[in-house]
């Protein structure tokens, strides 16, 4: 369609604008603001301008935890997106099989995160939950409270479970829109399966695998609650994530100056990631 | 035809999989604390009740979800009524700076809830609104509202232009236009859409714990300060989170055919 | 090469049919000979591209047999039938250019590089495409990727039939002639057995040697264009070939012939001899605009009429006259001069006054 320019429709805009900026702009405003004084208490700040982005950026315990996040929503994409293009390609294409498969598949996506991070934590004990018992029967030596690769391990099949079947139920959706004509044209051409997943199916996931890939990486990014309620971030900090960094800093420690600083660097990569892949989208967008 | 076997074999077993932990969750609110704690057993031994009757008799349990309800649909009308007409501007015209507006509002579905949690607290107790549902949905607004926008201007630009000069032409206002003639034609994506702000309002925790401790203390925060005396109370733990997990389906049920298409526009 | 038989044919597209409407084909015994170039001719609905993938394997039919040379294949799945189809909305792999598309049904029945290489070139020059090989299949426009789709078609040299689903649709107009003339030379060509399903009869007429008409999920006749122009076997047919199609009345017995309103017709001999044996009511005449002579004198035999429109056609007219309380369409030349409102005399030649009972035509026997 084309648009019409017409600049009366700023009108339309405006609560959205208004709203978001009340819940955006106004809080990212009292960050800035933080993240160039030192607060000792209500009342006694002192502007100290960079000085608070100097230390974070040179922070040992952030710099780890950056590495260790990076590395989880490494895996988390290296696992989820073929699995979730698998289990898409499984899926019945129509039919009640086909809404009941849907809702089912999406279960996981509906269940509160902390919810998920209580399931985990009992199902993964070696007491009281199935999966660690069954795990210990097996021979092997699984303690995810005590055992730094375990808890690892854990966070990472929790986050798997969690969330693969938004990757499925992206692809899924993106499959049902690839009309009938081109899978009968490759039967009568005698395409073979993995023909028709190479030239038909991959090409036309491509714009919907983008979106995935993004929502799949700052979502993991921004983790907090899930392997919060699992591990609280343990054993030591082997499992604590950025966003826990943060809280604990925020809230916990009350080192707002500190937070502050460390809030602006975090939004700032986790920005200019998203901007990459705006890009990317709406380039793929426009060769459709 | 023989693959759709091995697909229906393969889907099954995923589904399955998927499954068992939550099937672990419902298999442990029928049981006991002493059953639990006892040893592991693959179905109650003793099925109780008793743990749900814990939570639909104390307060201090079912207030959580009536909370969690509250905020999450007080949400979902907010997010729809300011996203339906700039959904409609950002498919129909070029404005001054629409395009550094559309970026600015997607950044924002990728912001750090962690980033905005102090700010977030000082500025809603600032204003009287710390521990009110209004403030958790407000602050869901952040991420929903970019979303709402993105997933309807993808279903609005499917609807050509040329309705809209037809309705003109016929006389409708814009007003009436709009909730006449247009809302019906994209009712499935007002229905994906109101699913997502559902389902995002509804398990998103850090932010709604942070802004509520009593009046408005949503069911998940509730979970989360269980630990009594004796310990985790493990069955009623496990009933409050499958009761969690019924609302989710339920709404799933109602939009299914609907949510195939929006996710087919890609843009959860 | 194959000669395609169909026995017994219908289909069904609900699990229970219970009665004709559910149909989308009903009985039907069809044979498509070795080599022949064939038209499907038939309006929107009427169950021609049901046909044509139970035909090529898509579709399974819900009684009957599909027969290639004398084998049954229903139970075959299209690549196992060997049948090259191409639909009417151009299927092409986006992510290929034109030269792999081409290639790509060699490729997979594993024909040798060096033969795929002079195969595709001689298609994409019929085609006139030979210098968009190396082109990206996603940047053609419509009409090339529909070639491109139908270039796979042709590119197997070992099918046994190649069906066309309507491939002209989405041609500009300039292009379709030119194309349909292309179609016709590759038949001649390479002698393989085609089916082409169009609704257009002008498209039908020129492709094919022999037109099958289908009308309601049944074939009603199979014959040449000049058959099918000249003694249509039934009423569809008359009145969808034919620019305009032939004119049709509803009309019942009476003394020497029938009669519509006040008007009676006489029939031949043998028409008024077979109709005396049949008992239907559902009686109607036809008569093509073509053989319905204008005489300048009132006789027995003519019929009076008034003319109520004259089309200029250029080289021809079409009148259109009201006879009784009918009106029926009449081809005259450019000669023809009666104004509107003045009277005519029809003469309605034995030989072309067409009698149809339940809709199929009365033919004379041999």
């Amino acid at each position: 369609m084309d648009k019409i320019p017409d600049n009366r429709a700023w009108w339309l805009v405006l609560p959205v604008f208004l709203l978001v900026a009340f819940s955006a702009l106004i809080p990212l405003m009292t960050v800035v603001n933080y993240s160039v004084q030192d607060i000792f208490g209500p009342g006694q700040a002192y502007y100290v301008g960079t000085e608070w982005f100097k230390e974070v950026l040179t922070d040992q315990r952030l710099q780890d935890s950056l590495i260790r996040q990076f590395a989880f929503s490494g895996a988390v994409l290296l696992i989820q997106i073929p699995l979730g293009i698998g289990v898409a390609l499984m899926m019945p294409k129509s039919g009640i099989k086909g809404s009941l498969c849907l809702i089912l598949v999406a279960i996981p996506l509906l269940i509160p995160w902390n919810v998920v991070g209580t399931i985990w934590q009992i199902f993964a004990r070696g007491d009281i939950g199935l999966f660690g018992w069954a795990v210990n029967q097996a021979g092997i030596d699984y303690n995810y409270t005590g055992d730094t690769v375990d808890a690892w391990l854990t966070v990472l099949l929790m986050d798997v479970w969690h969330w693969t079947p938004l990757v499925a139920l992206l692809c899924y959706s993106g499959l049902r829109a690839i009309p009938e004509a081109f899978y009968q044209a490759a039967e009568i051409d005698r395409a073979s399966k993995w023909a028709v997943f190479r030239y038909i199916q991959l090409p036309r996931l491509k714009s919907v695998l983008i979106i995935a890939v993004l929502l799949r990486f700052m979502d993991s990014f921004m983790i907090y609650i899930e392997p919060f309620v699992l591990t609280g971030g343990g054993p030591g900090s082997s499992t604590t994530f950025l966003s826990q960094t943060l809280t604990t800093m925020a809230i916990g420690q009350f080192d707002l100056g500190r937070a502050a600083a460390f809030s602006l660097i975090y939004f700032l990569i986790v920005l200019l990631i998203s901007w990459l892949f705006f890009t990317a989208i709406t380039h793929a967008d426009k060769e459709k | 035809m023989r693959q759709t076997g091995y697909k229906n074999i393969g889907i099954t077993i995923y589904i399955l999989l998927l499954l068992t932990p939550v099937y672990w969750l419902l298999n442990m609110s029928f049981k006991t604390n002493r059953e639990i704690l006892g040893g592991l057993t693959l179905w109650p031994q003793n099925f109780t009740f008793d743990n749900y009757a814990v939570i639909f008799t104390d307060p201090s349990w079912y207030n959580g979800y009536l909370n969690s309800m509250a905020y999450v649909s007080i949400n979902v009308v907010i997010t729809l009524l300011v996203a339906l007409p700039a959904a409609y501007a950002f498919s129909r015209y070029k404005f001054l700076g629409d395009k550094h507006l559309f970026f600015w509002l997607l950044s924002n579905r990728m912001a750090p809830p962690a980033v905005f949690l102090l700010p977030f607290f000082q500025l809603y107790s600032s204003i009287g609104l710390f521990d009110t549902h209004i403030a958790v949905a407000l602050a869901h607004c952040l991420f929903n509202v970019p979303l709402a926008v993105w997933i309807l201007e993808g279903f609005m630009k499917g609807v050509p232009r040329e309705y809209d000069e037809m309705a003109y032409i016929d006389g409708y206002s814009f007003p009436k236009f709009f909730i006449k003639v247009f809302l019906p034609m994209i009712r499935s994506g007002i229905g994906v859409t109101a699913f997502f702000a559902f389902m995002f309002s509804w398990v998103e925790l850090l932010l709604a714990r942070t802004l509520t401790s009593v009046d408005a203390q949503p069911i998940g925060a509730i979970m989360t300060r269980t630990i009594g005396a004796s310990g985790i109370d493990w069955g009623v733990l496990a009933a409050a989170g499958v009761l969690t997990i019924i609302p989710g389906l339920l709404v799933i049920w109602f939009v299914r055919n609907h949510v195939a298409k929006g996710f087919a526009l890609g843009r959860v | 090469m194959a000669e395609i038989q169909l026995k017994s044919l219908a289909h069904s597209y609900s699990a229970n049919p219970s009665g004709p409407g559910d149909y989308a084909i009903r009985q039907l015994d069809h044979v498509w000979h070795k080599g022949g170039a064939y038209a499907l001719l038939g309006p929107s609905g009427c169950g021609k591209s049901t046909m044509l993938n139970i035909i090529s394997g898509l579709v399974q039919p819900s009684e009957g047999e599909v027969l290639f040379d004398g084998k049954r294949v229903n139970e075959l799945s299209p690549r196992d039938r060997n049948i090259a189809q191409v639909f009417q909305f151009p299927v092409v792999y986006d992510s290929m250019t034109v030269f792999e598309n081409l290639a790509f049904p060699l490729k997979n029945n594993k024909v040798p590089a060096a033969k795929i290489k002079t195969r595709v070139q001689e298609i994409a020059e019929v085609l006139e495409i030979e210098d968009k090989l190396h082109k990206k299949a996603k940047n053609l426009t419509a009409d090339e990727k529909q070639k491109v789709s139908m270039g796979r078609g042709l590119v197997r040299e070992d099918v046994s039939a190649i069906l066309f689903d309507e491939p002209l649709t989405v041609i500009d107009p300039q292009l379709k002639w030119k194309l349909r003339r292309k179609l016709k030379q590759i038949h001649e060509q390479f002698d393989i057995t085609m089916v082409y399903v169009t609704h257009d009869q002008l498209e039908a007429s020129t492709f094919a040697d022999r037109i099958a008409v289908m009308f309601d999920g049944q074939v009603v006749q199979f014959g040449t264009p000049t058959e099918l122009f000249e003694a249509p076997n039934h009423t569809f047919v008359g009145y969808f070939i034919g620019s305009p199609g032939m004119n049709i009345l509803e009309v019942e017995r009476c003394q020497g012939g029938v009669r519509f309103d006040s008007t009676e017709l006489r029939l031949e001999p043998w028409q008024s001899e077979i109709l005396g044996g049949m008992k239907s009511d559902n009686l109607k005449v036809g008569i093509r605009p073509e053989f319905i002579e204008i005489s300048p004198v009132m006789s027995d035999d003519t019929y009076a009429a008034e003319v109520r429109d004259v089309e200029d056609l250029g080289t021809y007219k079409i009148v259109t006259v009201k006879l009784g309380e009918q009106q029926m369409k009449v081809r005259q030349s450019e000669e023809f001069d009666a104004g509107i409102g003045s009277q005519v005399n029809l003469l309605f030649p034995g030989q072309w006054l067409m009698l149809y009972v339940d809709e199929f035509l009365v033919q004379e026997q041999q």
